[in-house]
């Protein structure tokens, strides 16, 4: 499409702060033309604020932001150029599609035939032809959320806010309209910044992860990095890690590429050279039952969930460590398993290195602010 | 009520729940129509009374006539009276509107430092006494040759109006999704856009009811009109007061006759103001607009 | 209004390092957006308050030079001045509390009968819309010694001789349950369809019966509500003027403090005496919604929707 000639926007150093809680601090990042950013973390962890931010609802303590060399962020959001999809939808109940869509054209003074060829071109692309002239609460959610996108990209917006969209949305509805905004965000060659807590939607949708928390910047990468490489025990966690352990990392003789393990019971050998009190963390379908010679951990299953493809089993290694794993062969609960923890899937984190680890899950921050 | 059996302790605990199911629901149409039944009695002895020749000792007039309308539009200089009343109404429910609206807008979206005093302030208009205001507003009005003047009668009553405009809308405009505006800003919408497309079209409702809640009551209001108003700027709630207060000057069919015409005019403007707003209709629009920015 | 357009565009292409005192006002919520209350501001300024201090401040000026209490001694020594407080009181009280008991019941059984609801609404709201001068018009007929009322109670033989109830206290309460009845009903009706039908549910399936769901989870989520629509009445009932000279005996038993305001004011024209009693009348007002109110905020302070916006 045509007028998103730009290369790259830039966060420099944005900081939020509200009533004296810092709701956003020193974030840097730069996004490139046609990039599909996921900011995730849990609730209060600032990837609302920064969103706000980019669109100019809520103003920055500290940090600029540029869209090529130009400074944005201090311009009011009806003129920096972006679209904005809310986590409600809010469209204008009093208006038909129709004219929700054609809203923001109407702001920018565009004449009257090219409104009417937009928005149908819009309405065709989102599937909802046949009912521009309804009102929003005549249609279904899925159908609200498709108005709210179609609102915000008529405008051939430099850049697509989306402020979890698909929340209000059933899980099947949600898993169609994924790929919905996959597919327009290809079509239609955006540049999107997606705020999500579902990681899996997260992973789905982006070129890029950023994981917040607390209103920090955790880790950013590819998902496939992000997953596979948890820059510490949070992201792990909510990467889906289930398996939280804490240990004691110490050397392998003959071998300085390894650490040796120890705690809840437990001994393990990893990749790593984390010496002293460690965060070990090892996601759910890293586990495998059956001997293997190396790490193989003795226990009893305890609880069996039947997951569709496959099942997600609890096994009691001992009296304080249970191990949770995802197996596809049926067992039942209180059989005798040996499971194995191979050395790949062990991640370990130095403790201390992240003073605000449990804190964070435990003591969100939630802003609440009217933006 | 009457249980037998159970032990006396437990009596009490079993029946009364009974009790409460029971009375209310034959209670209720008996408080509700002995209520509407004084009402029409007072409403009827007026109606009656203004339509009958003498009326003493009996249940009903002797005779019947309309000649004590005549009576009344002539001596009490009704279409004076009911010219002022429309004037006045219609003026304090625009000044009301005009400087209520965005008053109630800011109480409703923003918080700032004095926002529970600047409340308190809008709220004690209607809580004291009119007649303890009214007595200094109306000397102040009187020394700046205000007083007995029509726009001294509206300064007066938009007293109350305006923390009653401001009372009414600003639970409207809290149910208004605030992301509904922010979507608009993103379609590059400004303030004043934001205002005449977004928010007026949906503050419709609560503008409506607020108009008609400060109609009906500027049209009732006496206190104010009675301190500040003087001949020539008399609504007709504080012209029917001198007529009652001075009775036996002039016959007391003459005053029904008044009364009728001034229940007339609250009817009408009532039946007109219902016309573009039900009550049950704002609610059921608020619950609308609230499941569609919910939903 | 036309200024609105410029309110909120900080065309100011300011230099990188923005004065953080304005972040920080803004982030208090001082903002240009602000200026939209000062229309309203300035009106309760120049027309409320300014009035009120004038009153204030003339009441402490009495026409016959008795020293700056004078005109509040004065009325707390007259004991015709010092009778309007009680006056007053046993006016408005029974009044307001008959009004909200009355309107708690009736309120309850209402919401199960939702057809009935308009129908009952505007009966109801006719009394709130014909104002207190007419209600005092039609009691005087009605409920004189040979209105129908009399008539009615002495033809089924209740009284042998018509009942005193105009010119007394008895006219002016009557008169102010017509018109204050319908007012806290719609108020508690407002306040009862608040409160979530869920947690009369959820009580039922605990086991609570009829009068423990009453006591326990309706009365306790109502009270704020009761509070609030007694402190309304009551404000109501307080400020009675037409009906007590009206249907009253302003020189007597009905003689309340707007009475002797207006009679000070307008009759006698002491001006400042007149001013006295409206301050010491706003301030015994006040005085009692305040202790309403602080007995509500020990009774429950919280939502009684949970959930609905």
């Amino acid at each position: 499409m045509s007028a998103l000639a730009f290369t790259k926007l830039e966060l420099a150093a944005v900081s939020r702060q509200f009533k004296g809680v810092t709701a956003l601090a020193d974030f840097s990042l730069t996004i490139r033309n046609g990039e599909f950013v996921a900011l995730l973390g849990p609730s209060g962890c600032g990837k609302s604020t920064t969103l706000n931010c980019l669109a100019g609802l809520l103003p920055l303590t500290a940090g600029a932001i540029y869209l090529d060399d130009e400074r944005v962020d201090l311009l009011p959001p009806e003129r920096r150029g972006f679209g904005m999809v809310f986590q409600n939808y809010a469209l204008f109940p009093h208006m038909s599609v129709r004219k929700n869509i054609a809203f923001g054209l109407q702001m920018q003074r565009v004449s009257r035939h090219e409104i009417v060829r937009k928005v149908d071109w819009a309405l065709d692309l989102i599937h909802l032809t046949e009912h521009g002239d309804k009102r929003p609460n005549q249609l279904s959610g899925g159908q609200q959320q498709r108005v709210a996108i179609a609102r915000a990209i008529v405008m051939e917006p430099k850049l697509v806010l989306m402020d979890e969209p698909l929340s209000n949305l059933d899980a099947k509805l949600r898993h169609e309209m994924r790929t919905e905004l996959r597919r327009l965000h290809r079509e239609l060659n955006l540049t999107t910044v997606y705020v999500t807590h579902d990681q899996e939607e997260a992973l789905s949708l982006a070129d890029r992860l950023v994981v917040l928390r607390n209103g920090r910047m955790q880790q950013a990468g590819a998902p496939e990095e992000v997953y596979a490489r948890p820059a510490n025990a949070f992201v792990a966690d909510f990467m889906g890690y289930r398996n939280q352990l804490s240990m004691v990392a110490g050397p392998v003789e003959g071998d300085p590429t390894l650490t040796r393990l120890s705690g809840g019971g437990i001994e393990l050998v990893a990749n790593g050279t984390v010496r002293g009190q460690a965060t070990v963390a090892i996601r759910p379908d890293g586990l495998t039952l059956g001997r293997t010679g190396v790490n193989d951990i003795p226990g009893v299953v305890r609880t069996v969930e039947y997951q569709g493809r496959d099942y997600e089993i609890e096994i009691e290694v001992n009296e304080t460590t249970s191990l949770f794993a995802r197996i596809n062969q049926r067992v039942t609960a209180g059989d005798q398993v040996v499971v194995n923890v191979p050395r790949d899937h062990v991640m370990v984190y130095a403790a201390g290195a992240d003073p605000e680890a449990d804190e964070s899950r435990r003591d969100p921050i939630h802003e609440r602010e009217t933006v | 009520m009457a249980m037998t059996g159970t032990p006396t302790r437990r009596r009490p605990r079993r029946s009364l729940p009974r009790a409460l199911r029971f009375v209310p629901s034959w209670l209720f149409w008996i408080a509700i129509a002995f209520f509407v039944v004084n009402l029409l009695g007072l409403v009827g002895t007026v109606v009656v009374s203004s339509f009958g020749t003498e009326w003493f000792d009996s249940w009903l007039p002797q005779g019947w006539t309309t000649h004590y309308y005549a009576t009344a539009w002539g001596s009490f200089q009704l279409a004076d009276a009911l010219i002022v009343t429309v004037e006045v109404a219609f003026v304090v429910v625009a000044v009301g509107l005009v400087l209520g609206t965005p008053a109630a807008y800011v109480l409703a979206r923003k918080q700032f430092p004095g926002k529970k005093l600047l409340m308190l302030g809008f709220l004690l208009p209607i809580m004291v006494p009119p007649i303890t205001y009214g007595i200094p507003l109306a000397t102040l009005l009187y020394k700046l040759h205000f007083g007995g003047t029509l726009t001294g009668v509206i300064i007066a009553n938009t007293v109350p109006a305006v923390p009653f405009v401001i009372l009414v809308l600003t639970p409207f405009v809290e149910q208004i999704d605030p992301k509904i505006e922010s979507a608009a800003r993103m379609c590059s919408a400004n303030t004043w856009q934001i205002f005449r497309r977004i928010l007026a079209p949906l503050m419709t409702p609560g503008l409506l009811a607020a108009a008609l809640l400060v109609l009906i009551q500027t049209v009732a209001l006496f206190e104010l009109t009675f301190l500040v108003s003087g001949p020539g700027s008399q609504t007709l709630i504080v012209d029917l007061y001198y007529a009652v207060f001075a009775s036996g000057i002039r016959p007391e069919q003459a005053i029904s006759a008044m009364a009728v015409i001034y229940m007339l005019t609250t009817l009408i403007v009532l039946i007109i103001a219902l016309r573009y707003v039900s009550p049950t209709q704002i609610v059921a629009q608020a619950k609308g607009n609230e499941e569609e920015t919910d939903a | 209004m036309s200024s609105m357009g410029t309110l909120d565009l900080p065309r100011v292409q300011a230099p990188s390092a923005q004065p953080s005192w304005r972040h920080r006002l803004r982030d208090r919520g001082i903002d240009r957006l602000l200026w939209l209350v000062a229309p309203a501001f300035l009106f309760l300024v120049l027309l409320f308050i300014y009035p009120s201090v004038y009153g204030i401040v003339l009441s402490f000026q009495p026409m016959d030079h008795s020293g700056f209490l004078g005109n509040y001694v004065r009325f707390f020594f007259d004991p015709f001045l010092r009778g309007t407080i009680g006056h007053t009181f046993s006016i408005a009280l029974p009044a307001s509390i008959f009004n909200v008991v009355a309107a708690i019941p009736l309120a309850l059984a209402m919401r199960r009968r939702k057809r009935s609801q308009r129908i009952v609404n505007v009966l109801l709201v006719t009394p709130i819309t014909l104002g207190t001068v007419l209600v005092a018009e039609g009691l005087l007929n009605y409920l004189g010694p040979r209105g129908w009322v009399n008539r009615i109670l002495m033809g089924i033989g209740l009284t042998d001789k018509p009942l005193p109830l105009l010119h007394n206290m008895w006219g002016v309460i009557i008169s102010l349950i017509i018109t204050g009845f319908p007012f806290a009903f719609l108020l508690i009706l407002s306040y009862v369809s608040g409160i979530n039908p869920a947690m009369d549910a959820a009580a039922r399936t605990l086991g609570a019966g009829a009068s423990q769901r009453f006591f326990r989870i309706t009365l306790p989520l109502l009270s704020p509500g009761i509070a609030n629509t007694f402190c309304l009445t009551f404000v109501l009932a307080f400020s009675v003027f037409p009906s007590a000279t009206l249907l009253g005996n302003p020189s007597g038993d009905s003689h309340v403090l707007a009475v002797a305001a207006a009679n000070a004011a307008f009759q006698q024209y002491d001006y400042p005496l007149a001013s006295a009693i409206s301050v010491i009348t706003a301030v015994v007002e006040l005085l009692m919604i305040a202790i309403v109110l602080g007995l509500r905020s020990r009774l429950y302070s919280g939502s009684t929707a949970t959930g609905k916006g």
